[in-house]
């Protein structure tokens, strides 16, 4: 690489993150530390019924029980779970029956963000549910969807207002045994989204959450449940950003999908939590679980992701096939820059019968970052005729960072038809050359080359998503050439 | 348009260039010829501005320009095209995305208004005729999965839609079947015009029976040892390179 590829890397590495603004905003929040009594006042504060407190304690005295995973390809300081607060609101209790009523420093914040939470949103056609910090703000849209029988409010609103649901699906994807973060958010979660979409309707609009990490030494433990009932259709998308911090947060959410008979979910998330900064302090630590159950027959669940904050991302968006006919999808696109580290990739359970799935992962890495595709596709004994398709790239910008692909095959079925494909490449001196010589910068040769190298993920992205991506990902990496 | 004074030039401490001198005026076409290693090829890529080349001596002017001082962008910007000899294959990104991205970048620099989508696919589409090409192959990834015959073809097709003023072409006949090879000649000399000046890179006479120039340079060892009309591609052929090699340099033609 050329002395002034090499100033160029570093001159876009270090741009800087845009929304790494603080707000300040008088806030109600839990001392720090964790134990049965927190949980217990938290739940107070929720005003929540019995056995939510209860669903909360069985799964904090699991949690107890189980240790920090550090399988993964991943290198970070321990977590101090007692040096946290686990509750963390802008004061003004956020009931609230209007947009008029929302505290209007807050709507500044998403103003900033540009997220628009008043109807203007209603030209394009996107329902917002906003969660700063730990509790749901406002959600956009209510009412229309409404009529069509559309549930989409924050968490703590389904569990007021629609607790047979809550009831009956929450935890049924991603029981709070599943894992020690699953376990965390499980006890100590504070808001997040729920949507239903009942029997026959094609939800009219993208349904759409915001996350925003505000408060210091705060953790967000949103969770996240989608229900698609019998022939429902839903896109939801995905936002998140968080201030500039020299400590690390913690993230640790939990997103549950259900989809019924001929019911298909497609769920996109652009991450663009804080990196930190190039040494590689600060930053978000972001453990996320996130499944899907495609339950019902000709069901399918796609999950979309463009992650390219976070210092540590340990992610794997999966999909359980369990009714026959029922499809799977993972497209990604995971870019590290500086130090970031990222282990993320997906798991593909095929149960039913002549079940599908696809898996494509687009992996860039930058700077010193390190970046895992890590994924399982799993046939049981039972699923006649299942099909996978697999297919991991890497992209490797510089010889600093490192790209790792683990994949792992279980398959019980001899009818099944598992195909893998990967490949690692580097953004030649030569291609960078030919743009060059047709006028291009170096910066916007960069872009392209890698935008077109995301395109099959971009491609399913929502339009105004897909714009935004495209955007991030010049912005956020450019680094390159090796 | 072009003037090249003395010019040495190398890679990695090896000087391959050792004191080239040439001329080119707007409406001209020359043809530069010379056996393998000659460093015709590092001619081509030390004016286009490849990373790696290092200028030790001489000077490039280009249009009243020190050339050598632009950055490659920068020199595509101000009208000079290299068609590749080995065109490079960028997947994902579509052959009208790189078009358009490039025309506007070299438009902007120009103080010129970008073209719109619609601006921009009547002018492609008037210049995918010159030299053949079926549509469906805009939405293609540049190079990506092409013949070598579409590749070149692509070269002409770039050079007809950026419309530079100094069009240096590297070896673009090789791997050409007498088919391609005619597409491409003919999409070439309809692009010839008073303003605008080629330079041919090849190694061998036959391009140069579709695509006729003015001059003719033969290049060995570095240097420019001859130079004539076009009847001098066909001695060479007559003779083979053998002839340069052993021969004095006879006098050289100014034009």
């Amino acid at each position: 690489m050329s002395s002034t590829e090499v100033s160029k890397i570093e001159e876009l590495a270090n741009k800087e993150y845009k929304y790494g603004f603080v707000t300040d905003i008088e806030t109600d929040s839990l001392p720090k530390g964790l134990n049965e009594d927190i949980i217990r006042q938290l739940s107070v504060k929720k005003n929540e019924p019995e056995f939510m407190l209860e669903w909360r304690l069985k799964a904090y005295r699991h949690w107890l029980t189980m240790k920090e995973p550090h399988w993964a390809n991943v290198q970070y300081s321990p977590v101090n779970y007692q040096d946290l607060s686990y509750y963390s609101a802008p004061k003004k209790k956020p009931t609230l029956k209007s947009l008029d009523e929302v505290d209007p420093e807050l709507l500044e914040v998403y103003k900033k963000l540009g997220i628009s939470l008043d109807e203007q949103k209603r030209l394009t056609g996107v329902a917002v549910d906003a969660v700063f910090d730990s509790v749901s703000v406002a959600t956009t849209f209510k009412d229309k969807l409404n009529e069509m029988g559309i549930i989409f409010c924050s968490f703590s609103d389904a569990v007021q207002n629609h607790q047979e649901l809550v009831k009956k699906y929450l935890g049924s994807v991603v029981p709070y045994t599943d894992n020690f973060y699953a376990a965390l958010n499980s006890a100590v979660f504070s808001d997040g989204s729920f949507a239903y979409i009942p029997k026959g309707v094609r939800c009219p609009m993208e349904l759409s959450t915001y996350f925003r990490i505000n408060a210091a030494n705060t953790g967000q433990f949103e969770r996240t449940l989608i229900v698609a009932d019998e022939g429902s259709y839903v896109s939801y998308l995905e936002g998140c950003t968080a201030p500039i911090r020299d400590e690390n947060q913690l993230h640790a959410a939990v997103v549950e999908l259900i989809t019924l008979d001929n019911a298909q979910i497609k769920y996109s998330t652009v991450q663009n939590w804080y990196p930190g900064d190039k040494e590689g302090k600060g930053g978000i630590y972001n453990f996320v679980t996130k499944r899907g159950a495609c339950r019902g027959v000709n069901s399918k669940i796609s999950w979309t992701q463009v992650e390219t904050g976070s210092a540590i991302t340990w992610k794997y968006p999966s999909c359980i096939l369990q009714g026959d006919n029922s499809i799977g999808e993972f497209y990604s696109v995971a870019l590290t820059n500086n130090r970031q580290q990222a282990d993320t990739g997906t798991k593909m359970i095929h149960l039913g019968k002549n079940t599908r799935s696809t898996i494509i992962s687009k992996g860039i890495s930058a700077g010193r970052s390190q970046n895992s595709y890590r994924g399982l596709v799993k046939i049981a004994k039972k699923a006649e005729n299942a099909r996978n398709f697999s297919q991991c790239d890497s992209l490797l910008l510089g010889d600093k960072c490192g790209a790792h692909t683990f994949p792992y095959l279980e398959i019980n079925n001899p009818g099944a038809k598992v195909e893998h494909e990967a490949t690692t490449s580097k953004i030649g001196e030569d291609q960078i050359f030919y743009l060059n010589q047709r006028g291009i910068s170096t910066e916007e040769a960069i872009g392209l080359i890698v935008n077109g190298y995301c395109k099959e993920v971009f491609a399913e992205l929502p339009m105004e998503f897909a714009v935004e991506a495209t955007k991030l990902l010049s912005v956020s990496l450019e680094g390159s050439v090796g | 348009m072009l003037e090249i004074k003395n010019l040495h030039a190398g890679i990695e401490g090896n000087e391959i260039l050792k004191g080239i001198d040439l001329k080119v005026n707007a409406g001209e076409v020359h043809a530069i010829m010379g056996p393998n290693g000659s460093g015709k090829s590092t001619l081509a890529q030390v004016l286009a501005g490849r990373e790696g080349y290092v200028v030790t001596e001489g000077e490039v002017t280009y249009n009243g320009k020190n050339l050598l001082d632009l950055a490659t962008e920068d020199r595509a910007r101000e009208g000079v095209f290299l068609a590749f000899q080995y065109p490079v294959e960028i997947p994902g990104v579509s052959n009208t995305n790189l078009l358009k991205t490039a025309l506007n970048e070299i438009r902007k620099y120009r103080g010129e208004e970008e073209l719109d989508t619609m601006e921009f696919l009547s002018l492609i589409k008037e210049k995918m005729k010159l030299v053949e090409l079926d549509q469906k192959f805009l939405s293609r990834s540049v190079n990506e999965g092409f013949s070598g015959g579409e590749k070149k073809r692509n070269e002409i097709f770039q050079m007809a839609v950026l419309q530079p003023k100094l069009a240096i072409l590297d070896e673009t006949d090789s791997g050409l079947d007498i088919d391609a090879l005619k597409i491409v000649a003919n999409g070439v000399n309809k692009l010839r015009s008073k303003d605008n000046a080629t330079i041919l890179v090849t190694h061998y006479q036959r391009l140069l029976n579709y695509i006729v120039p003015d001059f003719v340079h033969v290049l060995y060892n570095g240097k420019i040892v001859k130079s004539g009309g076009k009847e001098l591609a066909f001695k060479l052929e007559e003779l083979g390179y053998d002839w340069v090699k052993n021969g004095k340099s006879e006098e050289v033609v100014n034009h």
